[in-house]
């Protein structure tokens, strides 16, 4: 691997430091958190820090709060913990069910819930090193090639999909996102802190090049609320969703009262699907109102010439979901 | 590979460790690379930056000098000798190279030796006790469950964690806490069938 230094900075405020004195040192940085994705990056050469500042040394950030309000999840708490804990599961499923389907038991014992947001993009073009728009280079190589596991919403002039499981989970939970800088913090809605290609195709959500994705806050279930998180891999393990959805519904007496459904593997972020919301809104949730839902989810897409399977994979997803989430006890 | 240069000298008080009742062996601090670490500075342009860190190897504390870059795995094959954990992918996509990390399986591969400060690691060499086989090496054997043995050592680890943690799992518990291990001669019915066996052993917890 390209040679770097580590740096373990002892709390936030000294972590943005580290990173904002190296940057006025011309020198390049990036933040770990568990550091499985970042790693890779790095022997593949597609990220070249001369720093890296390990969060993993930062004391607190590793812990789950339990307040009336919600939820604090730390950014560097794992999803293996995620996955385990009992208010998580219990208030917040479609949360503990993304964070334990990512990937296998060794990267979930280590990968973070901050790292799994901010992770970057799995397009092969972009992890082979070719220069597209990721990569710094003005082409999508994937608009006109191999397309497949592509972006069927919210596309171009980038047409990677965000891979994070947490993500649809935390927006459609409608999380808020602390995030730390030199000149303070900020909270940010889950739903405005990802970007698309069109605004800015180098990088994935708000973050400046000092700041970090420091907790995350989920509000109070609401009563009658329940979600969850159902991915369709292409295998049964080891690998980003092709297509997923996290749906949170809030029933009364059998009517749905707010639904929120957010889509995974199948836009540049996280892709709220506010037409099938609107279908659900007043009803009691039938299988044939959850069929019009899964229609009403795919009205707005816009396949590739190779990924057009992932329009009725998409609409079966919501539809199945819903059924089987409206059944829950 | 460089080998060690340091004698180390492990005491007779054993304690077992965190959850993976990792055997931990109070050592006596090695002697290796006694220069004091390099201060850790973001600003400037060292060439190799190197940092001293403690860590524990099967029960065997070392204090040593690691490049910064070092993958945990490097640390254990090029500068322990511990050849025993296997690099396939070197991108957390194939399991070869898991240890257990404070008794949790880790993918060394994607974890920098520089990280595992403070730690103690688990490697495949410190399963067998005293000249017998962990009954999960046991029953690898009986059952088959190596063909080519390239991912047999990262599947001892994750089974491992797997027991320690839930002495008694089902055919679907095992199924998903291998789920991170490869086996390219697909030989995972064996492997399953194997742990299986090893948790219905007297000695099963190892």
């Amino acid at each position: 691997m390209k040679s770097f230094t580590n740096a373990n900075p002892r709390d936030v405020a000294h972590a943005v430091a580290l990173s904002a004195q190296a940057h006025g040192a011309n020198r390049s940085v990036s933040f770990a958190g568990g550091g499985s994705d970042l790693l890779a990056l790095v022997k593949d050469r597609i990220v070249a820090p001369d720093v890296i500042v390990n969060l993993k040394t930062v004391k607190g950030l590793d812990q789950v709060a339990a307040a009336p309000g919600g939820l604090t999840v730390g950014a560097l708490v794992t999803l293996d913990a995620l996955d385990r804990h009992p208010v998580v599961r219990r208030d917040h499923a479609a949360l503990a069910e993304a964070a334990g389907s990512v990937a296998t038991p060794q990267i979930r014992n280590v990968g973070t819930i901050g790292g799994n947001i901010c992770q970057r993009p799995w397009c092969w073009y972009y992890r082979n090193g070719f220069p597209c728009l990721k990569n710094g280079g003005n082409t999508c190589f994937s608009a006109n090639g191999e397309n497949q596991f592509h972006a069927i919403f919210g596309g171009g002039p980038s047409y990677i999909v965000h891979p994070s499981d947490t993500a649809p989970a935390l927006v459609a939970l409608d999380a808020t996102f602390r995030v730390v800088g030199p000149a303070g913090e900020r909270m940010v809605p889950a739903a405005e802190f990802f970007i698309l290609p069109r605004d800015d195709a180098k990088r994935e959500n708000v973050l400046a090049p000092d700041e970090i994705l420091a907790s995350v806050h989920v509000p109070a279930a609401r009563r009658g609320t329940r979600s969850t998180y159902h991915k369709i891999l292409d295998r049964e393990a080891w690998t980003h969703a092709v297509v997923s959805a996290a749906i949170v519904l809030e029933l009364e007496g059998g009517v749905c009262r707010l639904a929120r459904i957010v889509l995974g593997g199948v836009a540049p972020v996280p892709w709220r699907v506010p037409e099938a919301e609107r279908v659900l809104v007043g009803q009691r949730i039938t299988p044939e109102l959850a069929a019009q839902a899964g229609e009403a989810a795919v009205s707005g897409a816009r396949p590739l010439a190779k990924n057009g399977y992932k329009v009725p994979l998409t609409r079966n997803l919501v539809r199945r979901t819903l059924v089987e989430l409206a059944a829950r006890a | 590979m460089a080998k060690p240069t340091d004698d180390h000298e492990i005491s007779r008080r054993e304690l077992l460790e965190g959850a993976g009742a990792t055997l931990a062996a109070v050592a006596t601090v090695s002697a290796l690379e006694a220069q004091p670490a390099a201060a850790q500075s973001v600003t400037t342009n060292d060439t190799v930056p190197r940092t001293t860190i403690r860590v524990a190897v099967n029960g065997m504390r070392h204090r040593i000098e690691v490049e910064d870059r070092w993958t945990l795995a490097e640390l254990l094959r090029d500068r322990l000798g511990l050849t025993g954990t296997k690099l396939g992918c070197e991108r957390g996509e194939c399991g070869a190279c898991t240890v257990l990390l404070d008794g949790t399986p880790v993918y060394s591969c994607s974890h920098l030796a520089v990280w595992a400060d403070g730690r103690s690691v688990q490697t495949v060499e410190g399963l067998a006790r005293d000249g017998r086989l962990d009954p999960l090496q046991q029953t690898f054997a009986e059952h088959d469950a190596p063909q080519c043995g390239f991912c047999t050592s990262g599947q001892l680890m994750s089974a491992r964690a797997l027991l320690n943690a839930n002495p008694h799992p089902t055919a679907d518990d095992v199924r998903a806490a291998m789920a991170g291990n490869l086996c390219r001669c697909s030989n995972y019915n064996r492997y399953v069938e194997a742990i299986l066996a090893a948790a219905a052993s007297p000695r099963s917890r190892g």
